[in-house]
């Protein structure tokens, strides 16, 4: 080999994306001074935005790069928020240590439930993980001490021992509700950023190699030493933690549960499934596409009943069937724009080429047949 | 006593969970399509029924509604299979599943809009309603004992049809090896679509003894997908008979259940079939090849 | 009029162009033989005729007809037939019915199971096993009986020969005569050149997915076939 040949490096990086995560650091940093401006009713808006998006950033990494669809995250969501209401109700608990507990709680019990629901493939998994998902919410409707089949609700006392309700209180001039609203929005807030860093890191990591490696070909990644069983438990049980949490902190800005609320199938599995689908599967950038159009779908249309939920499967057939890479996949594709690339290139860093290196290059084309253009 | 009656009761309920999974079944086995709108596609045959045998003469019988129905629900297989999910069937497994999730949701919500959130029940005409004397304490309705029998007779009518008939075959063929059929002269779409009718027409079936053994109403599919699911897990994937089996356990393990405390028929259902799924992974009767 | 002949045909798969204007033609009654290299486009042409693969330019044409729009099960019923390469017989049926698949679309004709079994006499007396459960020879002999009961007017055979003992290819071998005096002509895809020159009536030389020879057996001579399977 001559000395000048070129040299490439791996990157993941573009302009586009050094920009796009700057630009992420600036609104992170405004959408947390917002409270200090905005009206109670926009900070319980962007706490729902902020809540669904993390849900649909879990299970698109479940689906969407691991391979498991499943339709049982309600399973996580609910015992994360009975978690909560029972670690504050009958262990006097603060809140927001309580929902970082059920992040625990849920991870925990993912574990028992993965041992179970594993041993099914492909589409029966997702059957499968809807079915744990209902026996927590029988085995949960039996708890006297929660309100048992009907709920129950979080006491004042519960409420007002959230850590920093005071001096939000103070600091902004508002009543405690408002209050309550802007501590968990912040807390919301700090889950979609840990969330979204968190997957972004994960996947440009060496693990996001390997989980890309098993989307392509499970057998190929196999032969290469990826421990496909370990690596998909270990996402079913992070997006079980991060569902957990969610789920603590949206119960908690409600403060009323019940087993069929906590573990409700449309709310926590089937809206956050159409935000990844309508958004786009396989992108980080895809559910928060997803989640701005459904937070106005539901805003504007919520109140037309069965009809806004008949529109809401029509809109996920619909885009399955003719653009299934949903609205981000399909932007993405035209204009080659990625903001947060989790894809490795080649880049050349070295661009001094001599005659040699053309000669060779020239005469490694594709062994038979041609690449059509 | 009563706790022969109680099993007997859950074999006989376990008949209708095996009509339930049958279609489920027939087009995993045929399309490798896992249809989460299954349930809900045997609600919507229920109401069919409903409105069939409203728009009868008084007194002629649900049975008519039902025969009646059975074209009508083909038709709405044949439809859906043509009309969506053939469009879907490649390796990945997300766009069928994506797909049906949205026509549990409009069907769901479809049938609220239509007929309310009221709970129904078919109408009887006299012998839905008389049951057998076996022994002291133990009774045997008529309609679960139909029921059971109905199941059998689907079964062993599928099994005929899968294993002794040209059509039967080309199903086999193309379940085998789909590239390989086509070459043979099958289309296979247009199978598939036969195939997703005569699953919807099962569906037609099972839903008559839903709505006349129980009160319905239009948000109790999804319940019905996962006792159809258990049964053809518990029974082994790819044996009618086995998911015969499959739905008598479940619906054992829920009258046992409910026998205990009336709150727990649904859970001791769910967890039988999580047992099962740990202790026999491949269920009880799986096919001896793969 | 020849019975298949295909135009400047153009297909590939997905990004990649196996075949750049192949003009083939077979007649009535004739026995073809396309001979070429691994990856030259052999198996992809047959595919091409079989309509299993999309045309992306040029036409194919069977008795005077362009077919390039349809499906694979379309020109079963034309009466094109293909012995799939690794015979891909259906495992869950039996050898019978597996012959009997053969005849869905009921096209009437000659062949029928007697005539298979009278053809290939070891297939009768395994009608009741499984398919996958026979030698690499039964198996082959039972995917060209099953094609053969589609009672079609053209056989594509894709490698006949691979994977088979010497022996057990000249039984097969000695089949193709028959099957075209029965009235069916054939497309045979050989690597083995000296087993397709015995049978063919004309040969075709495909490289690159480019035909670069074309003639009789008899006139072909060693060193031009030599520079057409291997490139100059």
């Amino acid at each position: 080999m001559t000395a000048a040949s070129p040299r490439f490096r791996m990157t993941t990086r573009t302009r586009v994306s050094s920009w796009a995560t700057i630009g992420a650091a600036i609104l992170t940093a405004g959408l947390a001074a917002l409270p200090a401006v905005a009206s109670r009713g926009l900070i319980q808006d962007l706490f729902f935005i902020f809540t669904m998006l993390c849900l649909a950033q879990y299970w698109n990494l479940l689906a969407g790069y691991a391979g498991l669809v499943s339709v049982g995250q309600q399973a996580f969501v609910g015992l994360g928020a009975y978690t909560l209401f029972a670690a504050t109700i009958l262990a006097g608990i603060e809140p927001l240590t309580a929902a970082l507990l059920s992040g625990v709680v849920a991870a925990a019990m993912a574990v028992p439930t993965a041992f179970v629901v594993f041993r099914l493939r492909g589409a029966y998994f997702a059957i499968g993980t809807w079915v744990a998902a209902e026996v927590y919410r029988l085995v949960l409707a039996q708890v006297k001490e929660l309100g048992g089949g009907t709920g129950t609700s979080l006491t004042m006392s519960v409420v007002s021992s959230t850590a920093g309700l005071d001096w939000v209180s103070m600091a902004f001039g508002v009543r405690t509700p408002a209050a309550r609203d802007i501590v968990v929005y912040w807390a919301a807030l700090a889950l979609l950023v840990i969330t979204l860093a968190g997957i972004y890191w994960l996947l440009r990591s060496r693990f996001g190699l390997a989980l890309s490696s098993l989307r392509d070909s499970e057998l190929t990644a196999s032969s290469i030493g990826v421990d496909a069983f370990r690596l998909k438990v270990f996402v079913y049980i992070l997006t079980a933690a991060g569902g957990g949490a969610a789920g603590a902190l949206i119960f908690l800005q409600s403060a009323r549960i019940s087993p069929d609320s906590a573990f409700a199938v449309l709310d926590w599995t089937a809206y956050v499934i159409f935000i990844v689908v309508i958004g786009g599967i396989g992108t980080i950038e895809g559910p928060i596409v997803g989640a701005v159009v459904f937070y106005f779908l539901q805003t504007y249309l919520a109140a037309f009943g069965t009809w806004y939920l008949m529109l809401l499967g029509a809109l996920g057939i619909v885009i399955m069937l003719i653009a299934p890479k949903g609205i981000w996949g399909s932007i993405a594709d035209r204009f080659d724009l990625h903001l947060f690339p989790t894809r490795r290139r080649l880049v050349v860093t070295s661009t001094r080429r001599t005659g040699d290196d053309r000669q060779r290059a020239r005469q490694s084309g594709p062994p038979s047949g041609q690449m059509r253009r | 006593m009563q706790w022969v009656d109680t099993i007997i009761q859950g074999i006989l309920l376990g008949g209708l969970y095996a009509l339930y999974a049958t279609g489920l079944s027939l087009m995993f086995g045929i399309m490798k399509l896992v249809n989460l709108a299954h349930g809900d596609l045997i609600v919507l045959a229920a109401f069919v029924i409903v409105v069939l045998a409203s728009l009868l003469p008084p007194g002629s019988g649900v049975v008519l509604a039902l025969l009646l129905s059975l074209p009508i629900m083909f038709g709405v297989g044949y439809g859906l299979q043509v009309g969506f999910l053939n469009r879907t069937l490649d390796r990945d497994i997300l766009p069928p599943l994506i797909v049906t999730f949205g026509f549990s949701i409009i069907i769901q919500n479809g049938l609220l809009e239509v007929f309310s959130a009221d709970s129904r029940r078919l109408p009887l005409t006299g012998w839905e309603s008389a049951s057998l004397s076996v022994a002291s304490g133990i009774s045997i309705g008529t309609v679960p004992l139909v029921c059971f029998a109905s199941a059998v007779v689907v079964i062993a009518g599928l099994n005929f049809l899968i294993y002794r008939t040209a059509i039967g075959r080309a199903f086999r063929a193309t379940s085998d090896d789909p590239e390989t059929a086509q070459l043979m002269g099958i289309d296979h779409r247009r199978l598939f679509a036969i195939a997703a009718g005569i699953a919807m027409m099962v569906c037609a079936v099972a839903a008559l003894y839903l709505g006349l053994r129980a009160n319905f109403d239009p948000t109790i599919g999804p319940a019905r997908l996962l006792y159809a699911f258990e049964a053809v897990i518990v029974g082994g994937l790819g044996s009618l008979w086995g998911t015969l089996i499959g739905g008598m356990i479940i619906g054992v393990a829920q009258t046992v259940g409910a026998q205990i405390n009336p709150e727990w028929q649904i859970l001791t259902g769910h967890l039988a079939f999580l047992v099962i799924l740990v202790v026999r992974p491949r269920g009880l009767f799986p096919k001896s090849e793969g | 009029m020849a019975l298949l002949q295909t135009v400047k045909l153009t297909t590939g798969y997905g990004d990649f162009q196996a075949l750049f204007d192949v003009d083939i033609e077979v007649a009535q009654g004739q026995i073809v033989a396309v001979i070429g290299a691994n990856g030259a486009g052999k198996s992809t042409l047959l595919k091409a005729v079989a309509r299993l693969l999309p045309v992306d330019g040029g036409t194919v044409r069977f008795d005077g007809a362009d077919i390039s729009g349809l499906v694979a099960s379309q020109a079963v019923r034309l009466g094109i037939s293909l012995v799939p390469e690794g015979r891909r017989l259906f495992p869950s049926l039996s050898v019978e019915e597996n012959l009997q698949i053969g005849g869905y679309s009921g096209r009437r004709g000659s062949w029928r199971l007697a005539e298979v079994y009278d053809l290939f006499p070891r297939l009768a007396e395994r009608r009741r096993h499984m398919g996958t459960a026979l030698s690499g020879g039964e198996q082959q002999m039972v995917a060209i009986g099953r094609a053969l009961m589609s009672n079609p007017r053209l056989l594509l055979c894709d490698e006949l020969s691979l994977g088979l003992a010497p022996i057990v290819i000249q039984d097969i071998y000695t089949a193709l005569p028959r099957i075209r005096d029965a009235g069916t002509s054939l497309v045979i895809v050989e690597q083995d050149i000296a087993q397709a020159m015995r049978v063919a009536d004309r040969v075709y030389c495909l490289q690159e997915g480019r035909i670069t020879l074309t003639g009789r057996p008899a006139e072909l001579s060693r060193e031009a076939i030599h520079a057409a399977y291997f490139g100059a």
